[in-house]
């Protein structure tokens, strides 16, 4: 097998002692971020990029830190939902339902631990997903020429909203400010100055770390200083005992059909275009809750299997979601997209060419994702007591410190006034479309990718001559071009109805709570 | 009300994208689509999406009261006077007043913020400039 004859020579770019301590500092941070309510997966990888790129750290160690952070966030995400009943991100939001009333029934070591050990299998088999499916998706994508490129990048777009998208105008306002201010700078093909009103700072673009920093980490400081330092859920409701902290073989076979189902849902929920984690978990949740409990007996109550469902749903999802950032270089959730410009800063473009040119990257990446799901295991279990105790850190001192950093990484690598106005600037832009529901991803999203659109446009357009009919040319532009509209128009019909019923699922289950 | 509002910014700025694209100069040699043609697109679709909002807006989004508002104003012009300063006052110094500043807004007693910034700009200076090496603003005193 050829696939696992690379992922070998993977393994060996990657277990390097660098790479191993890189792995397990970026395993630690990410489990404390991913824990702390307010500092998701996106903010954490992004805040530590600039970080990253300065420390001078070559493409697969800056690799591998910061996609353990991405993992260890995805798994971080948990412990406050158990034991606070807050999500620490959005995908954890499905493991309060049924962690919290376990942790309130004295059993939260027990639901932590059963829940690092599904978001390990998640995580794991979604991987070994990963492996097998980016180099078949590959083979496709080879196919692709500029026409292509271009109706994929508009595919990804359309999709980003995802099925319980509400108000589609707004993902193609915030995509299109997005694409509209990566045309800033210099016109690659022509040399022309475009959108620069002749000041120097903007003749090479706006940074996109600029804009992930500020439209993230920023404006995250910004919500919290309108709640008072309380965040947006409220405050915490009192801490518990933990309780044993291994999961006992009893529970885990009880659990294993439920981490396999939620695995393989989560993966397909992953790889899909516009869907990602928080979808993934929420898939998981209800099937599980369909197959395994239909009248609602336990579900809800404390069963151990919806701890174990949502886990493994949305960390096979954040494994599934890799594919296509790989295999194509077009990411499917705003996580990922933010792994997008962890690559691009590296000056690494993924997509076909990356795996024929570079595959000691990307195996080594995909190794490196093995070793990180091990770390964490080995991490989670044991140490999930440390990781409790960093929650007690009040956000009135966190905010401020994360701020900070955001501040740092952004003047490591400009060293200027300019920059890190920008960087305010967005940080208000964010809080402002945030508060006007306007999605924050596809502007990243149209900031990383819009030059490399508008690209492939006109590559297109000068071996056509200059006739618009080549984007519908071939049947795989046309197939990607259905796949697209269906994707954009879907969620106006179907998109309040699933928004509904996640909060209905939520607020049901809740009911019973009190 | 908030949504016809965004329409209308979007709306001129729409307008003010496709005025700048048409001031792009003409390159010496270029292809058939030319640098100014992707950004009318991109205003096109800005315009047409602004339109929806001014046509159906969303409900009203929970605004903050007017102190809440200007609390948010204050962080902002903190934050903007703090990428004024760094260079010149140098990283510890900025930095601590601001970290102070943050913390006793978000809510901590003013000796805890005072110490969270002290904390804070030391703690970070030495993580970050003094073992991982990475270039500090430079105020008078070197750091």
């Amino acid at each position: 097998m050829e696939v696992l004859a690379n992922l070998a020579d993977g393994f060996a770019v990657a277990l390097t002692w660098q790479n191993l301590a890189l792995a397990l500092v970026g395993c630690f941070l990410g489990t404390m971020m991913g824990a702390l309510p307010g500092l998701g997966p996106a903010n954490g990888v992004a805040i530590l990029i600039p970080l990253a790129f300065t420390l001078g750290l070559d493409a697969v160690a800056a690799l591998i830190l910061l996609t353990s952070v991405y993992y260890g966030a995805m798994y971080g995400g948990r412990i406050s939902s158990i034991l606070l009943n807050i999500p620490g991100d959005e995908p954890a939001m499905m493991t309060c339902l049924d962690g919290y009333p376990m942790a309130q029934a004295g059993r939260a070591g027990e639901a932590l631990a059963l829940s690092g050990v599904a978001s390990f299998v998640g995580a794991f088999f979604a991987t070994w997903g990963l492996v097998f499916l980016a180099p078949l998706l590959v083979q496709i994508a080879l196919l692709f020429g500029p026409a292509e490129y271009f109706v994929l990048y508009t595919l990804a777009f359309a999709t980003l909203g995802g099925i319980a998208a509400t108000n589609q105008a707004k993902s193609a306002f915030a995509a299109a400010l997005g694409i509209g201010i990566a045309m800033i700078g210099v016109d690659t093909q022509t040399g022309v100055q475009r959108f620069t009103f002749g000041e120097v700072h903007l003749f090479d673009g706006i940074d996109f770390l600029i804009a992930i920093v500020g439209l993230f980490a920023l404006s995250e400081v910004f919500v919290f200083l309108e709640h008072q330092g309380r965040g947006v859920q409220g405050t915490a409701r009192g801490r518990m005992a933990i309780g044993r902290v291994t999961p006992s073989l009893a529970i885990l076979r009880y659990c294993t059909p439920t981490m396999i189902r939620s695995t393989v849902l989560g993966f397909v929920a992953g790889v899909l275009p516009g869907a990602g984690a928080s979808l993934g978990s929420f898939l998981a949740y209800s099937v599980e809750r369909q197959v395994a409990d239909p009248r609602g007996k336990t579900f809800g109550k404390g069963d151990p299997r919806g701890v174990a469902a949502p886990e493994a749903g949305n960390n096979a999802a954040s494994g599934g979601a890799l594919v296509p950032m790989l295999a194509l270089g077009v990411p499917g959730s705003g996580t990922t997209a933010v792994l997008l410009a962890v690559l691009l800063t590296l000056n690494i473009q993924p997509g076909p060419l990356l795996f024929q040119n570079s595959p000691d990257v990307v195996w080594g990446l995909i190794a490196a994702l093995f070793i990180g799901n091990f770390m964490l295991l080995a991490l989670n279990i044991p140490m999930v007591g440390l990781f409790t105790r960093v929650l007690l850190i009040p956000t009135r001192i966190l905010m401020p410190v994360v701020a900070m950093i955001a501040f740092i990484g952004i003047y490591s690598i400009t060293g200027s006034t300019f920059e890190l106005m920008l960087m305010v600037g967005f940080g208000a832009l964010g809080w402002v479309l945030r508060k006007l529901d306007v999605p924050l991803v596809p502007i990243i999203l149209g900031i990383l990718l819009g030059n490399e659109m508008e690209v492939n446009l006109r590559r297109a357009m000068t071996i056509s001559n200059g006739d618009w009919t080549t984007l519908f040319d071939s049947w795989l532009a046309l197939t990607l071009w259905a796949i697209a509209v269906v994707g954009f128009v879907l969620p106006m019909f179907l998109g309040k109805r699933v928004k509904r019923k996640m909060a209905q699922e939520t607020e049901e289950v809740e009911g019973t709570l009190d | 009300m908030s949504d016809r509002v965004l329409g209308g910014v979007g709306l001129a700025l729409a307008i003010f994208y496709a005025w700048a694209a048409t001031i792009i100069p003409e390159p010496f040699s270029s292809d058939a689509v030319g640098p100014a043609g992707f950004p009318y697109i991109i205003a096109i679709l800005l315009a047409v999406s602004s339109v929806y909002f001014i046509l159906k807006p969303d409900p009203e989004p929970r605004w903050p009261t007017l102190n809440r508002l200007a609390e948010i104003g204050f962080a902002l012009l903190v934050m903007f006077a703090y990428a004024w300063v760094l260079p010149v006052a140098g990283f510890i110094l900025s930095t601590t007043v601001v970290t102070a500043y943050l913390a006793w807004r978000l809510g901590s007693h003013p000796l805890e913020a005072v110490i969270t910034g002290v904390a804070t700009a030391i703690g970070l200076y030495v993580v970050f400039g003094l073992v991982f090496g990475l270039s500090l603003a430079e105020g008078p005193f070197g750091f």
